[in-house]
């Protein structure tokens, strides 16, 4: 069984007006079928309302469930007594870098989720500063988080989840707030967690450019998934994409706009030197 | 008509131990009419800046002018300035708080005192201009889309019919479709209206696209101050302040440096499509 598994997924929320009275029911997440790897580095994108972020969610137990199931390393999600397992194997990290970071120095912030695991200190210390190092934020372990910028502040968060050393990492729009550098700086640090400790990757995004190096992208519309595939599968569908209220990268979408002119030029380009080369320069 | 900052230096927590220069020697003329674009990497002073536009801040030494008087002069009318220059914060539907969209949106020209009557023709015409339909107006703001919040929020600020129309980042995790309506709209809302536009953005792609001259902030400095094709052909020194070129720009330079005949300062996918089948012989 995969790291992360969901079977018929249905979460649904209960609308009420101002009273309290309810006025409907929501069906955030609709039967929602998926299987991730151990390893694997998975995309999921979607427009604003699909469900993507319910989906999430649900990966570290701060949803249940209105049908279906939903197992995180071989655990079910529902069962109470799994929770702190299953946050500990699964960890998040959300968009807003002021809103969850806690700690007055870098390092302490780090420590705060391995200690709360009941770490002894001399191994607390020594994951503070692996998990620094893994996102390139050593240097600033006596730094006061307030002084960084919000990619470095992100970086941060990033290192205080994988000090839990956790399987796998849920981002959920983590550089929506962020600018190119910081955007760039994060998500390298993600790419370096994937490919060198193997640590499980689940990255949800609106910039298409950022997961050009996922392995598995899932589409979601209306709580369902829409579409599914690598990459470049996806991006070949560039029409598809647009009318889900999503978009491609700029290169893709470029060699799309040169192919519907005329040359000869193969669907779903992802970067600058497959376009170069399939320009055959 | 213009706003214009004259030396402005504005220094944080001045005479402390923490005096953090946010703006240095600031020069800047904003004529009417134009579509702005002002970058900068997090903590270079955007938001210091444009917050001395409609006299929230007040500069630490220099002045800011807007239609030739002096703002922080004792007597000016700061209330009517913040009417006619309208700024549209971060994340602005966490500001949304009446109980419909309609009521929302009426709460600021209604301060400014105007009979109910116009307050309500403001009000329609500020949701019409951001496209919100008319069978929105009295669900309650917060059951409405990411996108449709923001757009009432803006609404909120047009009602107000300022003259200059500053946005901090109104993007900002809206969906790649969601981003272009937005944009498309206020694009759209200049050219009709004529109204001073500022966007304060982090993605290039976006500014490169809609405005007519970038700002680019950097320790407090204005670093440029140009059109975007003059702007981006500095994508190196752009990267060492944290910032970028379009990716289109970055794409042009790579087919260039493989012999293929194509200008490197263009911006937008139209114009490098175009460029590239002229270089094949199309």
């Amino acid at each position: 069984m995969g790291i992360v598994k969901t079977k018929d997924l249905v979460f649904e929320y209960i609308r009420r007006d101002e009273e309290g009275n309810v006025e409907g029911i929501t069906r955030a997440v609709d039967e929602v079928t998926l299987d991730i790897e151990q390893g694997d580095f998975v995309a999921i994108l979607g427009h604003n309302g699909s469900g993507k972020s319910t989906l999430a969610k649900h990966i570290n137990a701060i949803l249940y469930p209105t049908e279906g199931t939903v197992w995180v390393d071989g655990m079910d999600t529902a069962k109470d007594e799994h929770l702190w397992d299953i946050r500990q194997k699964a960890g998040m990290v959300f968009q807003n870098p002021d809103n969850q970071i806690i700690g007055q120095v870098v390092e302490e912030d780090v420590g705060f989720g391995p200690e709360n695991l009941g770490v002894p200190t001399q191994e607390i210390w020594e994951r503070v500063e692996e998990s620094l190092k893994a996102v390139g934020m050593y240097e600033f372990r006596k730094h006061s988080p307030n002084k960084l910028s919000g990619g470095q502040k992100q970086r941060v968060s990033i290192a205080g989840v994988i000090a839990m050393h956790p399987k796998c990492i849920v981002l959920d729009e983590p550089t929506a707030m962020l600018d190119p550098n910081g955007r760039k700086e994060v998500i390298r640090a993600v790419r370096a967690l994937n490919d060198v400790e193997n640590i499980t990757v689940i990255l949800i995004t609106h910039y298409m450019e950022e997961i050009v190096h996922a392995n598995k992208v899932f589409v979601m519309d209306n709580g369902k998934v829409a579409m599914q595939g690598t990459p470049r599968e996806i991006f070949s569908q560039v029409e598809k994409l647009k009318s889900l209220r999503l978009d491609v990268p700029q290169v893709t979408l470029l060699a799309h706009e040169l192919r519907k002119s005329g040359l000869e030029l193969p669907e779903g380009i992802l970067t600058k030197e497959e376009l170069v080369k399939a320009l055959g320069l | 008509m213009s706003i214009i900052l004259d030396h402005v230096n504005h220094i944080y927590e001045e005479d402390t131990a923490m005096a953090f220069p946010a703006l240095v020697d600031v020069n800047l003329v904003i004529p009417d009419g134009q579509f702005i674009g002002l970058i900068g990497h997090t903590g270079s002073g955007k938001s210091t800046l444009v917050q001395h536009l409609n006299g929230l801040i007040k500069p630490t030494s220099g002045s800011v002018y807007y239609n030739g008087a002096d703002i922080h002069e004792d007597g000016y009318n700061k209330k009517e300035l913040r009417s006619k220059v309208g700024l549209v914060f971060q994340y602005p539907e966490h500001q949304l708080f009446e109980i419909d969209v309609f009521s929302d949106v009426c709460f600021g020209p209604k301060n400014l005192g105007l009979e109910k009557k116009d307050v309500e023709l403001r009000a329609y015409a500020a949701l019409k201009q951001v496209g919100i339909a008319d069978e929105y107006f009295y669900q309650s703001p917060f059951d409405l889309s990411g996108g449709q919040k923001r757009r009432v929020a803006i609404a909120g600020v047009l009602a107000m019919k300022p003259e200059v129309l500053i946005l901090d980042e109104p993007t900002a995790g809206l969906d790649p479709k969601g981003r272009d309506e937005i944009l498309e709209q206020i694009a759209k809302l200049r050219k009709e209206t004529g109204m001073t536009v500022i966007l304060v953005s982090h993605s290039m792609e976006d500014v490169a696209k809609y405005v007519d001259r970038i700002i680019v902030m950097n320790k407090g400095k204005i670093m440029y101050d140009d059109v975007p094709k003059e702007v981006f052909r500095h994508y190196k020194e752009l990267e060492e302040v944290g910032l970028a070129a379009p990716q289109i720009t970055y794409i042009m330079q790579e087919l260039r440096a493989r012999g293929l005949r194509v200008d490197t300062d263009i911006t937008s996918v139209e114009e490098a499509k175009k460029a590239i089948l002229q270089a094949m012989g199309r």
